[in-house]
């Protein structure tokens, strides 16, 4: 099928290779294959396609990734500016938003 | 109506002290899905505590997470149950579980299972290891389509407050509130919004990755673009449909604006937008929006009295 691409050159995933042991956890969780291991280190094969959600960096045990995870929502992001906070997901309990 | 399983462990099957643990969110659709797709595998579902959220939304605010798995373990004394230590999660859960963190809290270490319920009979049979497939995130059709009345339905309720605004407005003009252009141009006016309104949320999931541009926004533009269109094409084949300029300029502002808006907000349904991504493109397309309408109503209203 088509493959869907968000816009270039915006998220905030930082990869620090010296911390980095091989594990290859950040490359499991990851829904896009966005990290891949090559010669015992992950390396960031496709930026673009990061959406942010954090997974990896959760999972990373020596903390080598870190991104700004959130939601790419935009309704959120109007709530949040709305009521001055952070973006805030509205789809509350029986919500199936972003199913 | 609410769409939930009580949080706790329950049996698929006739399950062993052997048989593998699959947590699951406690929104029912989540919880039926994944007993439908087991094909017969005896297994435990350790369903935890995510308000009647689904798993991805859930992982994203925290409720889906490494906490509440140790919390469950604990309040479900799994350790008792079973004789391995090892729980399968869904890999979408992952944005809200650190399988380190779990392991170290509750004993249990984790395995990330595949992102959709239909591959774990295969996930487990292959000794729980996951193909690169398994673990990718689509966008297909099929799930863009599903989202269609939710869109609808989350969308209405703002467009049918606009529409009955332009509806009651239409009625003002030069001397005395007109029911007779309220019952006319009124009801013009609140058909096109409700049809501007219909098309993002249509056809946006329908036509996404082949509408022009990488933006939920310009996407919907141009959605909106095409309605502008296809209306004027129809007002050319019926002269005396639109007979006012001024609220003709004002429906090809208000028409792009409001699709594009509409299309905006699907950013939050689809599976592949960054937080990042959806700020850089508001910055630019908010201001946009938000001059077509204002200027679009303004024009509109103008429309009103000459
Ligand atoms: S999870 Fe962390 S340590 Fe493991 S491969 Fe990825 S970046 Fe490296
Ligand atoms: S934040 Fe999510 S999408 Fe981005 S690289 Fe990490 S796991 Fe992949």
């Amino acid at each position: 099928m088509t493959r869907l691409r968000y816009l270039p050159n915006v998220v905030t995933l930082i990869l620090d290779s010296e911390k980095c042991t091989g594990c290859g956890v950040c490359t499991e969780v990851c829904p896009h294959g966005v990290l891949v291991i090559e010669s015992q280190k992950a390396r960031i094969a496709d930026r673009d396609a990061c959406m942010e959600c954090g997974a990896c960096a959760l999972n990373c045990i020596t903390e080598a990734i870190s991104v700004r995870s959130g939601v790419g929502c935009a309704t959120a992001v109007l709530n949040g500016m709305l009521r001055g906070s952070e973006p805030t997901c509205d789809c509350s309990a029986d919500a199936t938003c972003c199913e | 109506m609410r769409f939930r399983v009580e949080p706790g462990l329950y049996a698929a099957g006739s399950p062993t002290q052997e048989s593998p643990v699959l947590v699951s969110a406690n929104y029912k659709m989540s919880f039926d899905r994944l007993r439908s797709q087991l094909g017969g595998l005896d297994a435990w579902i350790l369903v935890l505590d995510t308000k009647g959220v689904n798993v991805w939304c859930a992982a994203g605010k925290g409720t889906f997470g490494t906490e509440e798995i140790a919390k469950r373990v604990d309040v479900v004394g799994l350790g008792e149950v079973v004789s391995h230590r090892r729980l399968v999660v869904p890999q979408l859960g992952a944005p809200g579980v650190s399988a380190h963190e779990v392991a170290r809290r509750s004993g249990f270490s984790v395995v990330f299972g595949p992102v959709r319920a239909e591959d774990i009979p295969a996930f487990v049979s292959a000794g729980m290891k996951a193909t690169p497939q398994m673990r990718r995130v689509q966008f297909p059709f099929r799930e863009r389509v599903v989202l269609i009345p939710l869109e609808l339905v989350t969308g209405a309720k703002h467009a049918l407050f606009l529409a009955a605004c332009f509806l009651v407005l239409a009625g003002l003009g030069p001397g005395i509130y007109s029911l007779h252009r309220a019952g006319t141009e009124g009801v013009q006016s609140a058909a096109l919004l409700l049809a501007a309104f219909a098309v993002g949320a249509v056809l946006t999931p329908v036509l996404l990755p082949w509408l022009p541009g990488r933006a939920f926004s310009a996407k919907g533009a141009w959605l909106g673009l095409i309605l502008v269109l296809s209306l004027s094409a129809f007002a050319w084949a019926h002269p005396g449909t639109f007979e006012n300029p001024a609220s003709t300029g004002a429906w090809l502002l208000l028409i792009p604006a409001v699709v594009s808006y509409v299309a905006m907000n699907f950013t939050g349904a689809s599976t592949y937008t960054s937080l990042s991504g959806v700020r850089r493109e508001m910055r630019v397309a908010v201001p946009v929006q938000a001059a077509c309408a204002v200027i679009g109503t303004g024009l509109w209203l103008a429309g009103r009295f000459f």
